[in-house]
């Protein structure tokens, strides 16, 4: 815990956490990481299997391959979690299926089911970015501080 | 009768005629399958809802125990109930369905033993002849409201737990046959600062261990008066932590005699992580198995200590700490 966070709590708050966190589980980070390595390889793995396929059959090349590549993971995304079992991958594989396309699709996907049965508007619409939306908000707002910068150095006379 | 602090005494001692356990599929897979009512194969209950899934839960739950008792909705003269749900909306519309004089009763997972205290209490003062206790909660529903879509990707740690879908409700009487409530403490709210929604456990056990121990103070008991004590859904991790913390305060209760309700109701073998919880957890294992238990004779008195983890998903939002409370119910045959 943060030194900062830990300050305001009273002495005996501090006591019990202390007494309550040697009896928590832990997070298994090695095994949780070489999970996430099995499952998002295998996720880019079958991309990069994709990809070949799009330019060996049709004529796309390694620049254009991509779009129908992501096309086709977020639709697997979308399906295995409509039929509920994206999430079960995921507890296992944990950031291996966040990190992804895949993982983004998700959350959209699963918030757009969770609302539907409040209608499709408010339900629907209105929730489908619950869990995106800040991904794409700062996602966006990052790319934009990155491209001022850039330009800033060009102006200067920078590389 | 006061006693104490913050204890209850109920001196005409009031009877649960008849309680009744629902539960869903995974609960149907779960370790006290047989001690349930029913169980639901769908999650959905054939519903176009999570919540109305929740809401019919808690009404089955309810005219299973009226009929078990040999009454009509007419006999009840108040239910008492309270969920998950933004504003306990599952009890509400169920007291509707039910048309039975209602109180909405908000104690997070306490409710079930917050309910059934508040029946006793208003039983055993004659202010009622029979009063029906209740309280349900929903996997998918409180999982869309408090953490993240039901379908959604996202690892959960080990110390998270798997809300119970199921609803349990109790008829308390003057008279009858059956397991008899001989005393409530009203726990006080503890807060020692984890704000770890994935770790109510260990938030929960503080408050679960303040009750038992006001319990035996205000009585001058110990632990040797019951067969069984058993803490709502403090989960695997939370009753580690809770059993410890009583041998820390003195409080000397023997392993097999403290048991948790989170650990009871599934297979080691399932999903659930640390184990089960909401409201549900701690009304079904106590309605259906621990009672069942007792009617078979293999229990004489028991306490059950629900516990209740009292955020919200905006205080959460707001690096609130979550504050806990916990309610006992000593219950005998």
């Amino acid at each position: 815990m943060s030194s900062k966070k830990r300050k305001n709590l009273t002495p005996t708050q501090q006591q019990f956490q202390d007494f309550a966190n040697v009896r928590e589980p832990k997070r298994p980070i090695l095994k949780n990481c070489f999970r996430a390595f099995l499952v998002g390889g295998t996720i880019c793995t079958i991309g990069q299997g994709l990809s070949w396929f799009f330019m060996r059959y049709f004529n796309f090349d390694e620049k254009t391959a991509g779009n129908p590549t992501v096309a086709v993971l977020i639709f697997l995304s979308v399906l295995f979690t409509s039929l509920g079992f994206y999430d079960h991958i995921a507890q296992w594989g944990g950031a291996g299926t966040a990190v992804p396309v895949t993982g983004f699709a998700n959350t959209i996907a699963s918030a757009a089911i969770e609302h539907k049965s409040e209608g499709f508007v408010l339900g629907v619409g209105g929730n489908m970015f619950k869990i995106a939306g800040p991904v794409i908000v700062y996602g966006v707002f990052s790319a934009f501080v990155v491209a001022i910068v850039s330009v800033i150095i060009k102006a200067l006379g920078g590389v | 009768m006061l006693q104490g602090h913050q204890t209850w005494v109920f001196e005409n001692k009031p009877v649960i005629i008849a309680s009744a356990a629902i539960g869903g599929p995974f609960e149907a897979q779960g370790n006290l399958a047989a001690d349930f009512d029913l169980l639901h194969d769908d999650l959905w209950l054939g519903q176009d809802s999570f919540e109305k899934a929740e809401k019919k839960l808690l009404e089955q739950a309810c005219e299973t125990a009226v009929k078990k008792a040999g009454l009509k909705k007419e006999d009840i003269q108040f239910f008492m109930s309270g969920d998950l749900i933004n504003q306990i909306i599952s009890s509400s519309f169920t007291a509707r369905t039910l048309g039975v004089p209602y109180l909405g009763l908000y104690g997070a997972c306490s409710s079930s033993m917050e309910g059934l205290a508040l029946a006793s209490l208003i039983v055993d003062s004659r202010f009622a002849i029979n009063a029906l206790a209740g309280t349900s909660s929903h996997n998918a529903a409180s999982e869309k409201q408090y953490r993240y879509p039901t379908e959604y990707g996202a690892q959960k740690p080990p110390t998270a737990q798997w809300t119970v879908t199921g609803a349990g409700a109790a008829v308390v009487s003057q008279q009858g046959e059956g397991p008899k409530v001989i005393c409530a403490t009203i726990g006080r709210v503890v807060d020692m600062g984890l704000s770890d929604p994935f770790n109510m456990g260990a938030a929960m056990a503080p408050a679960a261990v303040d009750t038992i121990e006001a319990h035996f103070r205000d009585l001058s008991i110990d632990a040797a008066q019951y067969d069984l004590i058993a803490t709502g859904d403090l989960g695997r991790v939370g009753h580690r932590i809770a059993g410890d913390l009583l041998k820390k305060h003195g409080v000397d209760i023997p392993e097999e005699k403290l048991t948790d309700c989170g650990i009871l109701i599934y297979k080691d073998d399932q999903p659930v992580l640390a184990g089960g919880s909401g409201c549900a957890c701690a009304a079904t294992t106590t309605y259906g198995h621990l009672l069942n238990r007792m009617r078979r004779g293999e229990l004489k008195k028991i306490l059950v200590v629900a516990t209740g983890a009292l955020l919200s998903p905006m205080s959460y939002q707001q690096k609130e700490t979550i504050p806990c409370i916990a309610h006992a119910v000593a219950i005998e045959i």
